[in-house]
């Protein structure tokens, strides 16, 4: 079947009431958390994994899709309402678009970052289509060498490349990889480092862990930092509706944004930022009223936010067809997946292609219920925003805490007389770390991403040097694994000449945040 | 502190289990997979049949079965209404991970299905039957890389099995363990290994395709109108079978196991039970009684040494 046959069934399959009822839950919890500042994507995805391990894959899968294409639209309002952007990916729409609300353009603002998104989305996912199926036949000739040198690139990429200090990032990896070391090995069924702790034996959860780092640590941090913000919201005024002046002048910084964000999205250890301010750049540089930036350009807005969308789309590519985490939400997912007993990748195109497709097809009915969501509903949330911070953070670590205990909190510890839960207390203890992570400055999603492809890239490693019983020039035989690591040798260059041109500042902005 | 007692009274209130059934059966793997489907196949047919009236499952997963199978020792001591699914996979798993409880620990009532092994090659393969294989492993055992399920499970066991039948040192078997049978597969599929070991389950659409050759299965006797040959049949004095079991508490009477014992004899002949295995692909490997103890102590003797011999268990 082509491409237009496999997803027009799983428009069928997406258009179902339960499917359309996953999709519209995520969306709005999507929005929310994108319009809440400090919470992000992936943190809530990482909330609900507990919670939707007993569900439907597909409506679960459909949901959490749903909440990261909606966290791309929400951000966009408290970035031009709140001049704070509600998640990284709007670092950029809040330089011009608070500036257009302080002007009383807060309403085509709001609109062409709502549109835009929505011409981005769309386009981005149609590509997203069409591209996978392509990248799958790619992938499938992959060997176990191969997958190897994907595994460093992404390991190089998330963790050095980016960020303005590389030994942080290779620090947090470490962490990652070394928890990945723990428990049964595959290639010869012994233990290691589980210390006689039978709860150990098949590994550290990733979901405890993401639930841990995301959730219990933003809480503490967010918790122990004295200073309290002081936040203004703009109202809207005048009208929502954008002049045909507007018009004309969104609809290219739109199109370049998706040009732009979709590949970049799809890159190892892309992710969104990026994207935002290359777009944010060429707008800059193309356009008529070069003057107006900084003062409340509408291209300005239609850019990014045009590219944050696409991102989110490309993002889904190396993840769908490589099993390929390249930002922290999409690590998370991946979690979510094998929380299902689904490994994507390229045998997932193979064997569970109706749940792939639906999900594909639910990301287009995501994106039309996005632009009704918001547009005439915007008032609702930013009343969203008057929820005092610490209800919202007591509310997390309560869900937090019951989630991991209902997923895998089986009172399997005695404390002499007393059950207890071992889950719970690795959620704590990573909690704690999650909370030191930042409290010094150190990202999170390597660490997540370590402990997921840490072990993959063991395995795969290792079988292909069995394979050729013990020649390491395996490892670099097929034109596949060299093309890699020269990206991956590229990947750490490049910014190291940035760095030295003095130019580390643009990165170390880069990489400002996690989701 | 304060905060774990109070998060251990809530999980404890959570995790208090329904002794109201008849039957509590623990699938000591996570929802899905071959020991939660046998559970849950058992739940519903002892129900349809009226044989329990109220049946439920609970899944404790992790580490080959050996959490579930130390929780249910430790929990149901002598509870005659405690049954436990459990396989060929757990032998091998008690045995790798040292696990301090082990069948033995358990009252074994039967086996209850069960799966062979086939033994397959790429289509373009130069290997065309099993005495080329073997003859591949004799010159050089290294450089026939066999592709299967985890370290020490039944498809490594068999392999290791294969070598040592065929005069070959088990420990020079180059095994390359895959996560599940899709990831072998493609493994097998691709090229990058020699030959794939594995459920016949596993291969059986791409052997029908023509993209993979299968040279034999490990089973007792042909499946039903196969063309593919056994080990037997091939000249290889060997048969493994990946069998699914059913075990009751330790400490119950020899009453009990009777009765329990008769519900299962009971279960495995209904018309509900034959319909799963018939749309499930099990194959019915029914054994119970004196017959299943004394063919589980063999099977766990020639696991164990077998285990001992590929160097996984000293």
């Amino acid at each position: 079947m082509d491409t237009f046959g496999l997803l027009a069934n799983g428009l069928v399959a997406a258009l179902q009431w339960q499917n359309l009822l996953y999709a519209l839950l995520g969306v709005t919890l999507g929005t929310a958390v994108g319009v809440l500042p400090g919470i992000g994507p992936a943190l809530t995805v990482a909330l609900l994994l507990p919670v939707t391990y007993r569900l439907d894959p597909t409506g679960s899968l459909i949901m959490f899709a749903g909440i990261y294409y909606g966290g791309m639209y929400g951000g966009s309002t408290t970035s031009i309402l709140l001049n704070t952007p509600g998640e990284s990916a709007s670092i950029v729409t809040a330089l011009e678009g608070n500036k257009m609300a302080r002007k009383g353009r807060g309403g085509p603002a709001l609109a062409t970052a709502a549109i835009g998104s929505f011409v981005a989305g769309l386009i981005a996912t149609i590509a997203l289509a069409f591209l996978a199926p392509w990248v799958v036949k790619v992938a499938l000739s992959f060997g176990p060498a191969d997958y190897f040198a994907l595994m460093v690139l992404a390991f190089i990429t998330v963790s050095a490349a980016f960020g303005d200090s590389p030994l942080r990032g290779v620090t947090a990896l470490f962490i990652g990889l070394g928890l990945g070391v723990i428990g049964i090995d595959l290639q010869t069924g012994q233990a290691r480092l589980v210390f006689g702790i039978p709860d150990l034996l098949d590994g550290i959860e990733v979901t405890t862990l993401a639930v841990a780092l995301f959730a219990i640590g933003e809480t503490l941090s967010i918790a122990s930092s004295r200073t309290q913000m002081k936040e203004e919201v703009l109202a809207v005024k005048g009208s929502v509706w954008m002049t045909l002046e507007d018009w004309k002048r969104s609809w290219g910084p739109w199109l370049r944004g998706t040009l732009i964000g979709f590949p970049i999205g799809a890159m190892p250890a892309g992710g969104a930022e990026i994207g935002t301010f290359f777009s944010y750049a060429a707008e800059r540089r193309l356009a008529k009223h070069p003057e107006e930036f900084g003062h409340g350009a509408i291209e300005g807005v239609a850019g990014p936010e045009a590219a944050n969308n696409a991102s989110a789309a490309g993002t889904l590519v190396p993840l769908l067809t490589l099993g390929l985490p390249t930002s922290a939400t999409a690590a998370i997912m991946l979690a979510g997946f094998q929380q299902f007993g689904l490994q994507p990748g390229p045998l997932l195109f193979a064997n569970n292609a109706p749940l792939v497709w639906s999900l594909i097809a639910s990301l287009l009915v995501a994106n039309f219920m996005l632009l009704v969501l918001n547009l005439p509903l915007i008032g609702l949330w930013v009343k969203l925003l008057t929820v005092p911070r610490p209800w919202l953070y007591a509310g997390i670590l309560t869900f937090a805490t019951l989630g991991t205990l209902g997923a895998n909190g089986a009172m399997s510890g005695r404390l002499g007389p007393i059950p207890f839960s071992f889950e719970l207390l690795i959620l704590l203890a990573f909690g704690i770390l999650g909370y030191g992570l930042r409290r010094f400055g150190y990202p999170i999603a390597p660490v997540v991403i370590g402990l997921i492809l840490g072990p993959l890239a063991e395995q795969q490693l290792r079988r292909a040097l069995a394979i050729s019983q013990g020649d390491p020039m395996v490892l670099v035989h097929t034109p596949i694994a060299i093309t890699l690591y020269i990206v991956a040798a590229a990947a750490v260059l490049i910014p190291l000449y940035f760095r030295l041109r003095g130019k580390g500042a643009v990165l170390s902005q880069m990489a400002s945040d996690e989701d | 502190m304060n905060k774990l007692l109070l998060a251990a009274l809530i999980s404890s209130a959570i995790a208090v289990p329904a002794f109201a059934a008849d039957y509590t059966i623990m699938a000591p793997a996570a929802p899905g997979g071959g020991w939660d489907q046998t559970a849950r196949s058992m739940q519903e047919a002892l129900q349809a049949e009226g044989i329990s009236g109220n049946v439920q499952v609970t899944n404790v997963p992790g580490a080959g079965g050996t959490i579930g199978l130390a929780q249910f020792v430790n929990q149901f001591n002598a509870n005659p209404n405690a049954l436990i699914v459990g396989g060929y996979v757990m032998v091998g798993a008690v045995l790798t991970n040292a696990s301090p409880v082990s069948l033995a620990n358990v009252t074994p009532i039967a086996r209850l299905t069960g799966e062979s092994d086939v033994i397959v090659v790429p289509a373009a393969s130069e290997l065309k039957t099993v005495d080329d294989l073997i003859a591949k492993l004799k010159a050089d055992p290294g450089s026939v890389s066999w592709a299967g399920g985890s370290a020490g499970g039944v498809d490594h066991i068999a392999a290791g099995l294969f070598a040592k039948t065929v005069g070959v040192d088990p420990t020079t078997v180059n095994y390359i363990a895959f996560s599940g049978g899709g990831e072998a597969l493609a493994a097998v599929l691709g090229g990058q290994v020699t030959v794939g070991i594995s459920g016949l389950g596993e291969f059986d659409a791409q052997i029908k395709s023509g993209d993979l050759r299968a040279l034999a299965t490990t089973g007792s006797a042909r499946l039903e109108g196969s063309e593919i040959p056994t080990l037997g049949e091939a000249g290889v004095d060997l048969v493994v079978e990946n069998w699914r079991m059913v075990a009751a508490a330790p400490g119950i009477t020899d009453e009990q196991k009777t009765a329990i014992g008769a519900d299962i004899e009971k279960l495995v002949s209904s018309a509900t039970w034959k319909q799963t295995l018939a749309t499930k692909g099990w194959q019915d490997m029914y054994l119970g009684g004196t017959d299943f103890d004394a063919q589980l102590a063999a099977d766990t003797e020639a696991t164990s040494a077998i285990l001992k011999e590929i160097g996984l268990v000293q």
